[in-house]
C-alpha cells in the first residue's frame, strides 16, 4: 500500500471504530428479524453488484484522484456523525438523518453503497440497530437507494439551472427522504397484513417518512453549510471532482 | 477588503443558516410537551404487530447494550470520533488554503 492508501484506510479504521459505537434507539432502520427470510435475501441480493461497482469506484478514486481522499474521508465521517444525531420531528417521534447526500454528489452514488454498509454493519453487529438479518434491506434504503436518488436530483436541479448550493439542499432533503420511503415499502412488501400492500405501505410511511420530512430540510441545510466550506477551503479538489463542471458531476 | 466582505457574508450566511437547523429540531419539543419522542422504528414495530399479528421476529440482535448509560456513551463516542475526523480534515484544508494565499502574496 502507498502512504496515501495506507491514510485512507486510517481515516476508515477510525471512522469505523466510531460507526461502532452508534446508539441503539437510532430510530431508521429495519429491526433484526423483523424481515422474512425470503425478503432478506432477495434485498441482499439486489445489493451486491452496487456494492461491486462501489469498491471499483473507490478504487478509481485512489487511483486517479488521490488528492480528494480527504473528502472522502469526510464525506464518510459526515455520514457517521448524521447518523448519530436523534432529532425530534413533528411527529412527536425521533429519527436521525442519513448524511449520504454529500458523498453521493460529490463522488457519484455507488461510493456509498460501501460506506454506508459499514455504518449499518457495524450499528447491526455491536449495537443492536438495525440487524444482520436487514443488512441487506437496510443497505439498499440507506446506502443506495437515497445516494442514486440524491445525485440524480443534483443533476437534473443543475441541469435546470438551479443554484449549485440549491441543487445541493435538494439532492441532499430528497435522498434522505427517499431513504425512508423505501424502508416503508419494503415494510409494506413484508408486512401487508390485512392492510394489503398499499394500506400497510401508506401506515409505515406515515411513521418513517413524517418523522424525516424537517430531519431531511436540516440534512438539506447541513449539508449546503458544508459544501459551501468546501467551495472556499478546497476548490481544488472539487474541481478535480467536476463539482464546478456546468451541468453537474461527471 | 472586498475579500473579507466578501467571507464575512459567508459566515453571515452559515450562522443564519445554522440556527435554522436548530429551530427545525426544537419547534417539535414545543408542540408535543408530552411526547418522549421514542424511535419510530419502535412504532413501527407495533404497526407490524396490528397489521401482522401472527409474525415473529425470528432473529436478535448479537450484542445489547446492557442499559442506557452505556447506550449514551457509544451514541456520544460516536458523534465525537465523526466530528473529530471531519474537522480535522476542514482545519487541514483551511489552513492549507491560508498558506497558500500568504505563499502567493
Amino acid at each position: 500500500m502507498t502512504r496515501k492508501q495506507k491514510k485512507l484506510v486510517a481515516a476508515l479504521f477510525g471512522l469505523s471504530l466510531g460507526l461502532a459505537a452508534a446508539p441503539v434507539a437510532n430510530a431508521m432502520h429495519i429491526m433484526e428479524g423483523y424481515l422474512p427470510l425470503s425478503h432478506a435475501v432477495a434485498w441482499g441480493v439486489i445489493c451486491i453488484p452496487f456494492l461491486a461497482a462501489g469498491l471499483f469506484s473507490i478504487k478509481k478514486t485512489v487511483a486517479e484522484h488521490r488528492k480528494t481522499l480527504i473528502i472522502l474521508a469526510m464525506a464518510g465521517a459526515y455520514a457517521f456523525v448524521l447518523s448519530s444525531l436523534k432529532l425530534p420531528s413533528v411527529s412527536g417521534s425521533s429519527s436521525h438523518p442519513t448524511g449520504t447526500g454529500l458523498g453521493a454528489i460529490l463522488f457519484g452514488p455507488s461510493v456509498m453503497s460501501v460506506l454506508g454498509i459499514i455504518v449499518l454493519l457495524f450499528q447491526a453487529v455491536l449495537l443492536a440497530h438495525g440487524g444482520l438479518t436487514t443488512l441487506g434491506a437496510n443497505t439498499f434504503s440507506m446506502a443506495i437507494a437515497g445516494p442514486f436518488v440524491a445525485y440524480g436530483v443534483f443533476k437534473l436541479a443543475r441541469r435546470l439551472r438551479c443554484p449549485k448550493l440549491v441543487s445541493v439542499f435538494l439532492a441532499a432533503a430528497l435522498g434522505d427522504l427517499f431513504t425512508y420511503c423505501v424502508t416503508s415499502v419494503q415494510l409494506g412488501l413484508s408486512h401487508p397484513g390485512e392492510a394489503g400492500f398499499w394500506g400497510a405501505t401508506a401506515e409505515f410511511l406515515g411513521i418513517f417518512a413524517v418523522t424525516q420530512v424537517p430531519l431531511a430540510i436540516i440534512e438539506g441545510i447541513l449539508t449546503a453549510v458544508v459544501v459551501m466550506g468546501l467551495e472556499s477551503y478546497a476548490k481544488n479538489e472539487l474541481t478535480e471532482l467536476g463539482y464546478f463542471k456546468k451541468g453537474g458531476l461527471s | 477588503m472586498e475579500q473579507t466582505n466578501v467571507s464575512s457574508g459567508r459566515w453571515k450566511t452559515v450562522v443564519i443558516l445554522l440556527l435554522l437547523c436548530v429551530l427545525i429540531a426544537v419547534i417539535p419539543l414545543t408542540i408535543h410537551k408530552n411526547s418522549e419522542f421514542g424511535g419510530a422504528d419502535g412504532e413501527a414495530e407495533e404497526a407490524i404487530g396490528q397489521l401482522d399479528p401472527e409474525y415473529e421476529a425470528w432473529a436478535d440482535p448479537v450484542l445489547e447494550p446492557p442499559g442506557g448509560e452505556t447506550e449514551s456513551l457509544l451514541f456520544c463516542i460516536q458523534a465525537a470520533a465523526g466530528s473529530g475526523v471531519f474537522f480535522y480534515c476542514f482545519g487541514v484544508l483551511r489552513e492549507r488554503r491560508r498558506h497558500q494565499k500568504e505563499s502567493d502574496s
